[in-house]
């Protein structure tokens, strides 16, 4: 039966971070074919896919072009013997966990959300809290259809290497992934084995986690960036509170972790994958997330957490998915919405850290606890985010008051520790520093030279950064 | 494109080459804009505006001329302007003709005025929305007045034209919801420029570098009315107010 909400239609789109909206035609094509047909044919000047709107900024849209919603192509395969399976690129991780949990699969890499589609997975190539020990998520894909406006690719890490790593991070820039085979990562309970410690400084979290991060396969500290710099001090001395963090590591509990009455429960075949018990509602007024009510949260957050703790046993969803308890939570930002700043710089320049918290502290950015991890090896995808070292991610609400010159100074700090900002999350950078950050942007263009060769697969965030 | 602070890449000024314009032109090429097209009257002052906006940094800088008395050719006008720029993520309109009371006696002259300060932009911002709908984002900055919230006898052609055009703006803003393209309003009190050369200082006065400031920081809200000072907001919500035998007596 004909679905009128499936005829094109044009729509007002914004990424998560709800800043940007741009309009345009919006096609939701119901099988892999289709996609193929539409490249072919494609009449618009510009045409990106997008998923589940999970980017932060304007990567999934483009104004005035077409969009190719690929939430319909949603079919999961049968899980063969070592864990691989075939599935539709628009299938949300969400619905792939609801699907292999109970035979006993987990996601090899899982971002803190999974409202996101595999095939924006692959796009963005996001990484997990087990960056350190098992790299980005597309070290996990074994093979993907890359639907193109010069054809369909099948392709794998061996298989035409140069379209394989140029989709993984390539954010849709050079083709429309319609399916993927996924190694999925084995386990046997829903529940996590936990240490947790807390921190006064940044330093001493920093130590903890280049000494310890190797012993555990997800690690991941949470740093209070709301400390202000005090006046008192002068020269914008770090305050005592900002760079206090907690660090939580823990890797799956297996069954002989558990005690005989919890057994059953927390088995995965007879798990239950959580749905969100709390909405946002439409209409928030702005100034809700202010300095005030951050620092609040962010202390109650820091008093929450044990000083040392060892070996607890905890929910999978709480430790991986914090925020999927709260539906549309991006909403609590108000009109004018919001950024996440993420950046990335080698192991050596710990220091650009201290430099951004401070930074932005003395800035007076009311920002929530900042999330700070271990990168280890990159994988081969000239726009693939993660390279070894640290990674800080941050949200900052939009408003005046100089917080968009304090990030292109901050840009230009990470650059030059040859570092990188992730473009997953970003909806302001300025062009000329994309280069200095992404040296082989060179690579992604020589393939969309060949698969696309008129250059209509672009998206707002390729026009604004100059990507192609 | 436009970034999370509202902060646009191309921009296309309709009346390039007035003092407003250009300091609002080098606030923008200091943070994003790298492409600036200008349209204005005068040759002369174009080429002026335009090394003003290469030395500030822009990369690619254009001009088209156009006359504010064309009402017919407006369209034209910002079709030049738009096929300069590419694609326009900010449309600045900072077009109008100030009137003295001189000119009250004369119907040419006041129909000189009105054309200029309102027909031809309206007609232009008409043609504008247009180009930015099929871009399917955009915005546009109209330079308003606080004269024309409360029209003064000392200036009423053109405050009325003003006025006239404020309103105009105000209904474009709202007929373009949903579409991508927004309509910011400024309504800066008296500054001193070209414009107002050999008038008596007024009350609530500004400079272009205040105007310029403001407009940056509104582009970054997303406030519908940027008010300059940010005071007269308050003082013009009160002078609506005021009676008309207390209005005319207050000086300025």
């Amino acid at each position: 039966m004909p679905d009128a909400s499936l005829a094109p239609a044009q729509r007002l789109l914004a990424g998560w971070g709800r800043t940007d909206a741009t309009r345009a035609l919006v096609w939701t094509p119901r099988r892999d074919d289709e996609v193929a047909e539409l490249l072919a044919g494609l009449e618009s000047p510009a045409v990106i896919p997008r998923g589940l709107g999970r980017s932060y900024g304007d990567a999934a849209q483009s104004a005035g072009g077409t969009i190719v919603d690929t939430t319909l192509l949603d079919h999961v395969g049968e899980v063969d013997a070592n864990g691989e399976v075939e599935v539709g690129a628009g299938t949300s991780l969400d619905t792939l966990v609801r699907r292999m949990l109970p035979q006993g699969w987990f996601l090899p890499v899982t971002p803190g959300t999974r409202q996101v589609t595999v095939g924006g997975a692959i796009a963005a190539d996001v990484h997990g809290k087990n960056h350190h020990a098992d790299g980005s998520f597309a070290r996990h894909v074994t093979a993907m259809t890359v639907a193109t406006p010069t054809g369909v690719h099948r392709v794998t890490p061996t298989r035409d290497p140069d379209l394989f790593w140029a989709t993984a991070g390539g954010m849709g820039l050079t083709g429309i992934v319609t399916s993927a085979r996924i190694r999925m990562l084995a386990i046997s309970t829903d529940r996590m084995l936990v240490d947790t410690d807390r921190f006064a400084d940044l330093d001493a979290v920093m130590t903890a986690m280049e000494e310890g991060d190797a012993r555990y396969r997800y690690s991941v500290a949470w740093v209070d960036c709301s400390g202000t710099a005090r006046r008192t001090r002068p020269g914008g001395e770090l305050g005592p509170r900002a760079g206090r963090a907690v660090l939580t590591r823990g890797d799956h509990a297996s069954l002989e972790h558990l005690r005989s009455p919890e057994l059953r429960r927390a088995a995965v075949t007879a798990a239950r994958v959580p749905r969100p018990h709390l909405r946002v509602p439409r209409h928030v007024p702005g100034g809700l997330l202010n300095r005030l009510s951050i620092a609040a949260f962010n202390e109650a957050w820091f008093r929450r957490a044990p000083a040392h703790r060892e070996q607890e046993l905890q929910s999978m969803w709480k430790f991986f998915y914090p925020l999927d308890g709260v539906a549309e939570w991006n909403r609590l930002y108000g009109p004018l919405g919001f950024l996440q700043y993420q950046f990335a710089v080698p192991p050596a320049r710990g220091d650009v850290v201290h430099t951004a918290i401070q930074t932005l502290s003395s800035h007076r950015v009311p920002a929530f606890l900042a999330v700070l991890k271990r990168f280890g090896p990159s994988s081969p995808g000239p726009l693939s985010f993660p390279i070894p070292g640290w990674t800080l991610a941050l949200d900052v609400p939009i408003g005046p008051g100089g917080v968009g010159r304090c990030l292109d100074r901050l840009d230009e700090v990470v650059a030059e520790a040859g570092g990188r900002v992730y473009l997953a999350k970003d909806s302001r950078l300025r062009p000329d520093v994309v280069p200095i950050m992404y040296p082989r942007l060179e690579a992604l263009r020589a393939v969309r030279l060949r698969v696309d060769p008129h250059g209509i697969l672009r998206s707002d965030l390729a026009r604004r950064l100059d990507l192609c | 494109m436009l970034d999370a602070f509202g902060q646009p890449q191309s921009v296309v000024v309709l009346g390039g080459t007035s003092d407003l314009a250009g300091a609002i032109v080098q606030a923008l090429v200091r943070r994003r804009c790298r492409t600036v097209v200008l349209a204005g009257r005068d040759d002369q002052r174009l080429a002026a505006s335009a090394s003003a906006a290469s030395a500030a940094g822009a990369e690619h800088v254009s001009t088209v001329r156009f006359d504010a008395l064309d009402v017919a050719g407006a369209a034209a006008t910002v079709d030049d302007a738009f096929d300069a720029a590419g694609a326009a993520d900010l449309v600045l309109l900072a077009v109008g003709v100030l009137s003295h009371e001189r000119d009250e006696l004369d119907p040419a002259r006041t129909a000189e005025v009105v054309t200029a300060t309102y027909s031809w932009p309206a007609t232009a911002l008409t043609r504008a929305a247009a180009r930015l709908r099929a871009q399917g984002y955009g915005r546009i900055v109209v330079l308003s007045s606080v004269a024309a919230v409360r029209v003064r006898r000392q200036n009423f052609v053109y405050a009325s034209a003003k006025a006239g055009l404020d309103a105009f703006s105000l209904g474009l803003s709202e007929a373009l919801r949903g579409t991508g393209v927004a309509v910011q309003i400024v309504r800066p009190g008296r500054v001193p420029t070209k414009m107002t050369e050999g008038l008596p200082s007024a009350p609530m006065s500004s400079t272009p570098e205040a105007v310029a400031d403001a407009v940056m920081a509104g582009l970054e809200s997303g406030a519908p009315v940027i008010w300059v000072p940010g005071a007269a907001r308050w003082a013009m919500g009160l002078a609506r107010l005021v009676p008309q035998a207390l209005w005319r007596r207050i000086p300025g």
